[in-house]
C-alpha cells in the first residue's frame, strides 16, 4: 500500500490555480429536463502543457464530493494536494510531462461551478431548490463547452471513478467523436436500486434537518450540517468494505478502556464517521449533495432502448480500460462486467480487470501501485497508437488559455 | 481455471507451440487468444504480423503484464463461454495448452468456431510413447510431456491423445484443416505415427461445413 505515503513535492505538478469559464450568457444552456440555465460557470484546473496539434489532452472526471482540484497545491502552505495527486503529475500515471490534464468541477457542485448555492440572476439570491435538476448528461455537455473554449476538438482520453466513471461513459456514449478512449473506474452504466436507495437515505437525512429549510438557508446563521454529516456518514460506509473496516477499526474503543454504558462516541468506527461527517460540512453544500446524488440516480445509459450495447453502438471505435474492485459493494464488479460485455458485443477494444483489493469502493483511489501500472501502461499504448507528440519544451507558448500565467509552476 | 499452465519462457523466445501458431496466422489477421497468459503470443503477433489482437485471461498478474505490453486484454473465465462476442468477429481464435484444463471442451471448441472463422489449438499428447511406457512400466499415470504438473495439482487436467482429439472433432463436426507436431522443442514432420512421436500437437480447426480444402485430417496413429 502506498496510499499513506506523502506525496513528494518533486513529483508534484506544484502550485496550481482554479480557473473559471462562463458560457450561456446569451443563449441559455438547455438541460435534459427541459429547464434552462443562464449563465453557466465551470471551475477547472489544468496541469501540463497542450502539444502543438492539441492531441495530448486528458479530461479527469471527479466523483460525487470531488472538485476540479485534482493535483498539486493551491498555496505553498497547503497541507493536502488535489484529490488524485498520486496519479497526476510528472512521471505519474497521468504524466503531466507528456499529457495536458484537465479537471473540471461538475455542474451543480459547490467548488466554483454553477450550482444551487450560486446566485440566481433573476432574483439576485442563491438558487436553492429553484436550481434546476441536472443530469450526468448535462454535466458532460457543459464540459464539452469547456473543451470548445480550450480549443480541444478531441481528447486523448477521459478518466474517472465512481460518478467520474459515469461521466466517462456518458462522454463515450454521447460524444464519441470528441475522444479516443475512456477509462471508467469502479462505476456503472446504470445506477442500481441499491445505489439509489443509499442516495435517498443521504437526501432524507438532509431533508430531516430543520436548518435545511427547503433548501433556503444560504443567508441564515445555521446550515443543515447535521443532515449533511449523516448523509456523508452513510456514504462513507458504502465506500469501505467490511474487511477494511475490520482492519481499520476492529471493535476498538476510542480513548477509553471499557464500555461507558452511555450514548457517547465509544467505538473508533463511530469516531471516524463523526469526524468525516463533520469535516465534510466544512467543504460541501447540502443542496449540491441533493442535486448531484439525484443526477447519479437518473444515470442509465441503457434507458433509451433498454439495451446497453445499443448505447455504445456509435462508440465501438473507442478504446476502453474498465476497472472494478472485488470488494466494492457499492458499485459491484458485475456492473463493470455488464459494461464490458456490452462493449465486447459492439466489437470495441476493451481492457478489463477486476482488481483484488480489500478497500471497497475507495480502492480506485487507494490501490495506487496497481492503478499507476494499469493506467500508465494503457496511456503509453494510447499515445503510441494515436501518435501523440510530447508537448513543446516552452509551456507558456502553447497554453491554450488567454491567461499569461504558465499552466504549471513547479514547487 | 483457464490460466495457461506453462511458465512463460524468456521474453525473447516464444514457446515452441506458440512459434508454430504464430507461423500459421497470416499478417493483419484478427486474433482472439483465449487464456492468453502473459500475452507472449499476442505481443509477438502484433509486433511481427501487425495483427489486431485481443486476449482473455483470468489471472490479475498476467493481465497487468499484458497491459504493460500494450495489449488489449479482458479478464474472463473461459468456462463461461464467449457469449459477448458476435459470430465471426475474429479470423482466428487461439487456445494454447489450455484444453486439458477445461470442464467442457466441446462447448469451448464450438464457441471458438462460432466467434472465429478458424480455431487454433495446441495441446499436450498423452499418446506419446514415453507416456505409454511410463504407465506400462511404473503403473503411474504419466504427466503430459510438455506439462510438468502432477495429476492432483490445481488446475486439474484431463489426459487425452491426438487420436482422442481427432475422434472428438469428428463427432463435433469440426474439421482439422492444418496440423503441426512437436517433439519437445523440435518440430517433427510425421504423418502416420504422430500419436507415438509427438509431445504437442497444433491444429487449425474449422466447422466441417466450411467450404475449404482439407489438407488431410489425422487418423489413429
Amino acid at each position: 500500500m502506498t496510499a499513506t505515503t506523502p506525496t513528494s513535492p518533486s513529483h508534484s505538478v506544484g502550485l496550481v490555480e482554479t480557473k473559471h469559464f462562463t458560457f450561456a450568457q446569451e443563449e441559455p444552456f438547455r438541460l435534459e429536463s427541459g429547464a434552462t440555465l443562464s449563465p453557466v460557470t465551470l471551475a477547472y484546473e489544468t496541469y501540463g502543457v497542450l502539444n502543438r496539434d492539441r492531441s495530448n489532452a486528458i479530461l479527469i472526471l471527479h466523483a460525487l464530493s470531488g472538485s476540479q482540484h485534482a493535483a498539486g497545491f493551491h498555496t505553498p502552505q497547503d497541507p493536502k494536494p488535489g484529490w488524485w495527486d498520486e496519479c497526476i503529475g510528472p512521471g505519474k500515471a497521468f504524466d503531466t510531462d507528456r499529457f495536458f490534464v484537465i479537471c473540471s468541477n461538475v455542474l451543480g457542485s459547490c467548488y466554483g461551478s454553477t450550482g444551487p448555492a450560486s446566485v440566481d440572476p433573476s432574483t439576485g439570491k442563491p438558487y436553492g431548490l429553484r436550481f434546476p435538476v441536472v443530469t450526468i448528461g448535462d454535466m458532460v455537455r457543459a464540459q464539452v463547452r469547456l473543451l470548445d473554449h480550450l480549443g480541444i476538438q478531441q481528447l486523448l482520453c477521459v478518466a474517472g471513478g465512481s460518478m467520474g466513471g459515469m461521466q466517462a461513459l456518458e462522454w463515450a456514449a454521447h460524444h464519441p467523436d470528441r475522444l479516443k478512449a475512456a477509462i471508467p473506474l469502479a462505476t456503472t452504466a446504470r445506477h442500481s436500486p441499491m445505489q439509489i436507495a443509499f442516495s435517498e437515505v443521504g437526501r432524507q437525512a438532509i431533508y430531516a434537518d430543520p436548518a435545511w429549510n427547503q433548501g433556503d438557508y444560504y443567508d441564515r446563521p445555521s446550515k443543515p450540517d447535521a443532515g449533511l454529516a449523516v448523509a456523508r456518514m452513510v456514504g462513507h460506509i458504502t465506500y469501505l468494505s467490511e474487511e477494511s473496516m475490520h482492519r481499520k477499526f476492529g471493535r476498538r474503543l476510542k480513548d477509553r478502556e471499557r464500555y461507558g454504558y452511555e450514548f457517547q462516541t465509544e467505538f473508533e468506527v463511530e469516531s471516524y464517521l463523526k469526524y468525516n461527517g463533520n469535516n465534510f460540512t466544512r467543504r460541501f453544500d447540502a443542496n449540491s449533495y441533493l442535486y448531484i446524488t439525484k443526477a447519479m440516480d437518473y444515470f442509465d445509459l441503457s434507458a433509451p432502448t433498454g439495451s446497453l450495447p445499443a448505447a455504445f453502438a456509435n462508440s465501438a471505435h473507442l478504446k476502453y480500460l474498465v476497472v472494478s474492485f472485488d470488494s466494492d459493494w457499492l458499485y459491484p464488479s458485475y456492473h463493470s462486467k455488464e459494461l464490458v460485455s456490452a462493449l465486447t458485443a459492439v466489437g470495441a477494444d476493451v481492457t478489463y480487470l477486476d482488481i483484488e483489493s480489500s478497500w471497497g469502493h475507495d480502492a480506485f483511489l487507494l490501490e495506487v501501485e496497481t492503478m499507476t501500472d494499469l493506467l500508465g501502461s494503457f496511456l503509453d499504448r494510447l499515445a503510441r497508437e494515436e501518435g501523440v507528440a510530447p508537448p513543446e519544451p516552452s509551456p507558456a507558448a502553447t497554453t491554450p488559455d488567454a491567461s499569461p500565467r504558465p499552466a504549471q509552476v513547479r514547487l | 481455471m483457464t490460466q495457461r499452465p506453462l511458465p512463460p519462457g524468456p521474453q525473447s523466445s516464444l514457446r515452441p507451440d506458440l512459434q508454430i501458431i504464430a507461423g500459421l496466422i497470416p499478417p493483419e489477421a484478427t486474433v482472439l487468444d483465449l487464456g492468453c497468459g502473459d500475452g507472449a503470443l499476442l505481443a509477438h503477433l502484433v509486433a511481427h504480423k501487425q495483427v489486431k489482437g485481443r486476449g482473455i485471461e483470468l489471472d490479475e498478474a498476467n493481465i497487468l503484464t499484458c497491459v504493460r505490453r500494450g495489449l488489449s486484454v479482458r479478464q474472463g473465465n473461459l468456462e463461461e463461454g464467449l457469449a459477448d462476442y458476435p459470430d465471426g468477429s475474429f479470423d482466428y481464435v487461439v487456445l494454447s495448452q489450455t484444453l486439458p484444463f477445461l470442464d467442457d471442451p466441446a462447448m469451448i471448441l464450438r464457441e471458438m468456431l462460432r466467434v472465429g472463422r478458424q480455431g487454433v489449438v495446441s495441446f499436450p499428447n498423452w499418446g506419446y510413447w514415453r507416456c505409454r511406457l511410463e504407465l506400462l512400466l511404473t503403473g503411474q499415470v504419466p504427466k503430459a510431456p510438455d506439462l510438468p504438473q502432477e495429476w492432483y495439482q490445481v488446475p486439474r487436467w484431463q489426459a487425452f491423445s491426438i487420436t482422442d482429439f481427432a475422434h472428438f472433432c469428428q463427432g463435433l463436426g469440426i474439421r482439422i484443416r492444418e496440423q503441426a507436431y512437436l517433439a519437445g522443442e523440435r518440430r517433427i514432420h510425421v504423418r502416420k505415427i504422430k500419436n507415438l512421436l509427438a509431445t504437442t500437437a497444433v491444429f487449425v480447426l474449422e466447422t466441417a461445413g466450411s467450404q475449404r480444402q482439407q489438407r488431410g485430417a489425422p487418423g489413429p496413429g
